[in-house]
């Protein structure tokens, strides 16, 4: 009895701690929800207001509308999407061919793969860039799919590899005798069982290109090629004291994932800790 | 480390494959390899190599201009020139310490969160939330918290509220007080993806170990130092060196925060090098800068993979 007692007190404490640390967490967020919600002139009222006073929609109007906000979310989509549908085909592809097959120069592919994934990608931003004006990428969207795609070749090809691997065998064996190719294998038998391996890296390709900034700034100077995160920070250069479009432009952008993540988290969990734990 | 695991029993497989077929090359695994590895080489390994040849040159970013060879001119160039000593001292410090706060409290957090029974999903999900939350996004964010005026929450919570600091302090006009601001959201956005990794490690500990100890008469504390930590070891030591890959990488945060300023105080390796190459458009310093940066981080993941990492016997 007094063990209960004593466990369930020990609970409370535990709710009441993770409570603590999860209001820091939250706070930041909820204060840019509240902000976004108030109109200039309360932006900076003092003391500052959790729950705004007037509380009012006109800056995601505004973002949205006379900010060419849904032109921007329409670019990060549109890059995201067919940057995570490239990734998927080129790096099942490439781990495809280094799980199932023996041949000349394997190795030293594989760990040339490897050896890149310590280089910080912003190491190769300047020759990037040149190789990009030379190919006529720079102000493109092209350039940014190609770019993003090629940067999580080398990772989610070792991820979806060791997957493979660790696939039965049998099926694909059967298949071939059966007069099956190696094209048909891997798409009717291999991509089929690898649902949660493929859903981990869509996920987390998508994320990147849609949050993803250096490059971005790097290459795009026209308005209308913009992505959500050039266009937020360009906003907030422009836009300096105007909090409120500032955050609602953002919130934009930062809804959209947040409720990918709620809904989709344990193949976020699954995919952060895969090949974690074990060392 | 990762590597091992996933190729043992491949390795095995792939043996008994090449007995039985006779190394008949074929050109299937190449045709699968080639769009993937394509893009790979393009943008990947020969920027990796052009990088380096840039960084010999006095790189003229004008097509068709001469660029003159200059050998290792940048390189010496950078270990005489005091702002990049300031930006690696800077880049050190702030992985020092956003690494140590995160590790220990995303494993302060792990350990509460695997004890916890109620809502232990619900505080997952609130302590995971600003890792997925884009850089540009947070860093906008911090730069409001930490505004000037005592209308800025921060100032507010500390001096109105809290009554820490006598007076409302200007966080981003000065080096000191703004890298605070860069840190704390550096520490703010990592706990969740350390809480994750070491949840994870903390699972897949047995309980008997506990029970056990627990007839021993061991503490929570003994526990703590004697069990669980040793066990998450490898687990510790992969999140350490991730995260000081990281903090070697940090960037957006203090571009969009601070610009590096005030007068270049608070400049980072990452800053530095994009500001030379394309602020001033000096392609050959900003390669040289960029290799110089990715020797410190390979030199320190190998000291850290070779002297932390130790087998671990279940």
């Amino acid at each position: 009895m007094r063990y209960r007692i004593q466990r369930q007190l020990g609970q409370m404490l535990l709710v009441l701690v993770l409570s603590i640390g999860a209001v820091f967490v939250v706070l930041p967020f909820t204060y840019m929800i509240s902000t976004s919600l108030k109109g200039q002139v309360y932006v900076f009222e003092f003391p500052p207001r959790f729950i705004p006073s007037h509380a009012t929609l006109n800056n995601f109007a505004s973002a949205w509308r006379s900010n060419n906000f849904g032109r921007y979310f329409l670019n990060s989509l549109l890059v995201a999407l067919v940057t995570t549908a490239l990734e998927l085909f080129l790096s099942s592809t490439v781990a495809y061919a280094f799980a199932r097959f023996e041949f000349p120069g394997k190795n030293v592919l594989y760990y040339t793969l490897l050896a890149t994934l310590m280089v910080p990608s912003m190491m190769l931003i300047i020759p990037q860039f040149m190789l990009a004006s030379r190919l006529k990428l720079l102000n493109s969207l092209t350039g940014l799919i190609l770019v993003y795609t090629a940067g999580g070749i080398a990772f989610n090809t070792f991820l979806l590899r060791g997957f493979f691997e660790q696939l039965p065998r049998e099926l694909e064996e059967a298949a071939l005798i059966d007069g099956g190719t190696h094209l048909t294998i891997f798409l009717r038998i291999l991509l089929p069982l690898s649902t949660p391996a493929l859903a981990t890296v869509a996920i987390f390709t998508f994320l990147g290109a849609w949050d993803e900034y250096v490059w971005a700034l790097t290459t795009i100077n026209e308005p209308l090629k913009r992505t959500l995160p050039i266009a937020i920070a360009n906003f907030h250069g422009a836009h300096a004291s105007d909090w409120g479009l500032v955050f609602a432009g953002s919130l934009i952008a930062v809804i959209p994932v947040l409720t990918v993540f709620v809904l989709l988290q344990k193949f976020f969990i699954k995919g952060l800790t895969a090949g974690a734990i074990k060392g | 480390m990762k590597t091992t695991n996933s190729l043992g029993p491949g390795r095995e497989e792939t043996c008994r494959k090449r007995g039985r077929r006779h190394r008949r090359v074929s050109l299937t695994p190449y045709l699968f390899l080639l769009p993937g590895m394509l893009l790979f080489l393009a943008w990947t390994a020969y920027p990796l190599l052009k990088a380096f040849q840039i960084s010999l040159y006095d790189w003229n970013p004008i097509p068709g201009q001469v660029s003159p060879f200059v050998g290792t001119a940048n390189y010496t160039r950078a270990f005489d020139d005091p702002v990049f000593w300031l930006a690696l001292r800077n880049t050190l410090m702030y992985t020092i310490v956003t690494v140590a706060g995160q590790m220990i409290l995303g494993l302060t957090v792990a350990l509460l969160v695997d004890r916890v029974v109620f809502g232990r999903t619900v505080f997952r999900t609130i302590y995971y939330m600003p890792v997925i939350t884009s850089w540009v996004v947070v860093s906008i964010l911090f730069k409001y918290l930490f505004n000037s005026s005592p209308a800025g929450l921060v100032n507010y919570l500390l001096v109105d509220v809290l009554h820490i600091l006598p007076d409302y302090v200007q966080w981003l006009s000065n080096a000191n007080t703004s890298w605070i601001a860069i840190m704390s959201l550096g520490i703010w956005k990592g706990i969740g993806w350390n809480m994750v990794i070491f949840l994870a490690a903390l699972q897949s500990i047995p309980t008997e170990l506990y029970e056990v100890a627990a007839i021993d008469g061991a503490n929570g504390w003994q526990r703590l130092w004697r069990i669980t930590l040793p066990l998450i070891r490898p687990t510790i030591v992969f999140v350490l060196v991730m995260l000081v890959i990281g903090g070697f990488q940090a960037f957006i945060s203090i571009y969009l925060i601070t610009g590096g300023g005030p007068m270049q105080r608070t400049e980072v390796l990452l800053s530095y090098m994009y500001n030379q190459g394309f602020k001033y458009l000096d392609f050959g310093y900003g390669a040289a800068l960029s290799y110089l940066l990715a020797t410190l981080i390979f030199g320190i993941n190998f000291i850290q993979m070779r002297f932390l990492q130790r087998r671990i016997e279940y």
